[in-house]
């Protein structure tokens, strides 16, 4: 056992400056020279300023933007810093509920969350994705259904064509790539950019 | 289910029958010490390596020795680990200001990285410094998944030999695949995930004003270099706490299918270096279609269960369509949700890229039944090939016990000794998994961590202990794991499936390589045909599925009896 102490240390530190020093510095200098966009987020910037992520889902409450799905993440209480309450896309601490399929407390807020949507839907079934909680709490995107759904609310509140904002919505999904993998999907944050452009013009 | 969610999953088994033969080439020449085109730019750092540890690569080892080097290994990495997160104050790249990591959770962390694991009871993006990541996790990525591969070359080499004494040299084994096979893999990987959106960055979280006037802070990092190995090596820890459901760890369909074919790619891989070290593809292909049946099995299972919409929700007034969404991602939906989730836990990557914890009853068993079995369906680099010959073993000698012959496997005839060193690795597993739920059930201290009531809570320990014990690293995550109680019976769990299965393999893989090989004959059971495969994946479910079928009962099946009843806990 005794001379296996040498290549034991040694191997294990020259690895640590070759996998854990020298690789990741390397994709990063590569990554910043030509992704640096990528590299660093991928920030939207608008007047100066960033307003978010093009891959990070923000909240948004107010009837003039879509809305995208409930959040379960979570922040530290302001008041008290041993107490977490929720904090709908704290994108510094990503998490999903983890309800089981089976919990009140997930059947319960599902029963809140389509009560105050039954109005809009006008009848029909709720897009699942717009009363449940994704994986990460920043789920950037929507299902073109639940899109198509808020149309109304957001026309009204913008005084806007709904036949329009319709069309703006269709041209907003982005489909599956190369038509076959993933899930059609529409960019709330995208789509509420090219809302309030939209009043700019 | 529909249509195109078939087709993804088609696409996918495609992808990966397509690489098998050129990565099993690859990895075989890797294992036999052969020059390749990376030779000339990789070859001084790989002598360079062997200075600086005094190692001679020529020098082969037996099988007590190389189990010798690998735990050095082990333990050399695991004080290093465990010293750089309990100083991670003190060193550089931190701009998020992280505290020191705690003994229990640096304890846990570190167990868990080295042993593939990459069970997480921290959520990245708010207890790891950037270094940490760097320099400590990544490297145990890499070091570990090494390993892995290392110890299954080592078991092929007691087949492919004759009258041996030495399996290899172990560090000779670690330092050509991180160099040859995990490095070069990576540097591409980690480069198509920062064009598709991944960050890599030192630079510190964003501050962002939301369109509706909040504060946003967008947490960052060096993430897609750590990504790459995630996948390439079977690791699954995540950079942050979401793993592959986090928008910046899995941007996109397409990186979703990179990682997937990264999980699978190299176990797939070692069944085609299999075969071609022992001088027969067949055998190899034989391996890869038992586990090929067994993979097709687990998604359909999970893709059926997910496509679903949760029958409690429907009856609210929810659109069934889409298929369970709670703690899935609109991009992925629940095919390939489903998918990632059976390819993670038959592989040991333990990636999640959907909550497995709000899968419904059914589509959740089937992560848990995947890690139940071994994860032997390609399986983490190195083990999967291991644990899934170490069924074959038994399968030949429950033929040989049929037929009143001596049982033979590859010419190499299956005596008293490697029969007991197998049954201690398989039986092992299961000890672990369900011993430690036991008690984690009627513990006061353990029970205060489980988030669900009624059966579900029974399966979210079982889960963890499952996983750890299977080196997964998945979870059910409602589980609050960084409690000193969870932290340390999961750390075991962890060592006891990870070294209780490796050094009895080494073991068998000593004694096989001694043996002669015996010529095939007439009465010989043809080890790559239908007959052989089926018989393998019997013996798979059989042991699998009787010695933990009650503990299913107890929880997935009970929760979806309670389901169709609308129960609700």
């Amino acid at each position: 056992m005794l001379r296996e102490i040498r290549p034991a240390i040694t191997i294990m530190l020259a690895l640590t400056v070759l996998t854990g020093l020298a690789y990741p510095l390397f994709i990063t200098g590569i990554a910043q020279a030509v992704f640096p966009r990528q590299a660093n987020g991928s920030l939207i910037e608008r007047d100066g300023r960033v307003v978010g992520s093009a891959l990070i889902g923000q909240s948004f409450a107010g009837e003039r933007y879509f809305h995208g799905r409930p959040s379960a993440t979570t922040g530290t209480d302001p008041g008290d810093a041993t107490k977490t309450i929720p904090a709908p896309y704290n994108a510094a601490n990503s998490a999903g509920s983890n309800l089981a399929p089976t919990a009140k407390a997930l059947i319960d807020r599902v029963q809140e969350d389509v009560g105050k949507l039954k109005e809009e839907a006008a009848g029909a079934p709720i897009p699942a994705d717009l009363v449940t909680t994704s994986a990460s709490g920043l789920d950037p995107d929507i299902s073109p259904a639940a899109a198509l759904l808020q149309v109304k609310r957001v026309a009204a509140a913008r005084h806007l064509p709904e036949a329009a904002l319709r069309a703006l919505v269709e041209q907003s999904v982005e489909k599956r790539t190369l038509g076959l993998v993933g899930e059609p999907h529409v960019n709330v944050l995208a789509l509420n950019l090219v809302l309030d452009g939209l009043k700019m013009h | 289910m529909t249509g195109n969610g078939w087709v993804q999953i088609v696409l996918f088994a495609a992808i990966i029958i397509a690489l098998t033969a050129p990565v099993g080439a690859w990895l075989a020449g890797i294992a036999e010490g052969r020059r390749n085109f990376l030779t000339p730019v990789l070859g001084p750092v790989e002598r360079g390596l062997y200075w600086l540890g005094g190692i001679d690569p020529t020098r082969e080892q037996s099988w007590v020795g190389y189990a010798a080097s690998m735990l050095a290994s082990k333990a050399a990495g695991f004080v290093l680990l465990y010293v750089l997160l309990r100083l991670q104050d003190w060193l550089p790249l931190n701009p998020a200001g992280q505290p020191a990591v705690p003994p229990d959770l640096s304890f846990n962390t570190a167990v868990s990285f080295l042993t593939n694991t990459n069970w997480q009871s921290y959520s990245g993006e708010t207890t790891m410094s950037y270094f940490s990541q760097m320099a400590g996790l990544t490297v145990q990525n890499f070091v570990s998944a090494a390993a892995g591969i290392a110890i299954a070359i080592a078991f092929v080499r007691g087949f492919a030999r004759r009258s041996a004494k030495t399996i290899g040299n172990y560090w000779a084994d670690l330092v050509r695949i991180t160099l040859y096979a995990l490095l070069p893999f990576s540097i591409v990987i980690a480069l198509v995930f920062v064009w598709q959106g991944v960050p890599q960055t030192i630079g510190p979280y964003v501050d962002a004003t939301t369109l509706e006037g909040a504060k946003q802070t967008i947490a960052l990092g060096p993430v897609a270099s750590q990504e790459a190995i995630k996948m390439l090596g079977t690791n699954g820890g995540g950079f942050f706490n979401a793993n592959s459901a986090h928008p910046f760890e899995n941007p996109t369909a397409f990186t979703n299918l990179i990682q997937l074919v990264a999980i699978f790619t190299l176990g797939a891989g070692l069944t085609s270096m299999f075969g071609r070290m022992v001088g027969d593809r067949r055998q190899g292909w034989a391996v890869f279609a038992a586990m090929g049946i067994l993979f097709l099995a687990g998604v359909a299972v999970a893709y059926w269960s997910e496509s679903q919409g949760n029958p409690l929700l429907t009856a609210l007034g929810v659109d069934p369509t889409l298929g369970n969404m709670e703690g899935k991602e609109v991009r992925f939906g629940a095919p390939l949700s489903a998918l990632f989730a059976t390819v993670t836990t038959d592989a040991s990557c333990g990636a999640v890229n959907a909550m497995h914890e709000s899968f419904l009853p059914l589509g959740g068993a089937v992560p848990l039944v995947n890690m139940m079995l071994g994860e032997i369906i390609y399986g983490g680099v190195g083990s999967g090939l291991y644990g899934f010959l170490l069924f074959a073993i038994i399968a030949v000698f429950v033929a040989g016990l049929m037929v009143g012959r001596t049982p033979e496997y590859l010419g190499k005839k299956i005596e008293a000794k490697e029969v007991k060193m197998t049954m201690l690795a398989i039986l092992c597993l299961p000890l672990a998994m369900l011993g430690f739920t036991a008690v984690a059930v009627v513990l006061p201290d353990a029970v205060a961590g489980i988030s669900a009531s009624g059966p579900h809570g029974f399966t979210e320990a079982l889960y963890a202990y499952v996983s750890s014990a299977a080196n997964n690293g998945s979870a059910f995550a409602g589980l609050s794991a960084n409690t000193p109680w969870w932290n340390s019976s999961l750390a075991f769990g962890m060592l006891i499936g990870r070294f209780f299965v490796i050094i009895p393999a080494l073991a068998i893989a000593g004694s096989l390589a001694a043996k002669k090989t015996v010529p095939p004959s007439a009465g010989t059971f043809p080890t790559t045909g239908p007959l052989f495969v089926f018989l393998a994946v019997g013996v798979i479910l059989i042991v699998g599925g009787l010695t933990f079928f009650p503990a299913l009962a107890l929880g997935p099946i009970a929760e979806h009896l309670a389901m169709a009843a609308g129960t609700t806990y």
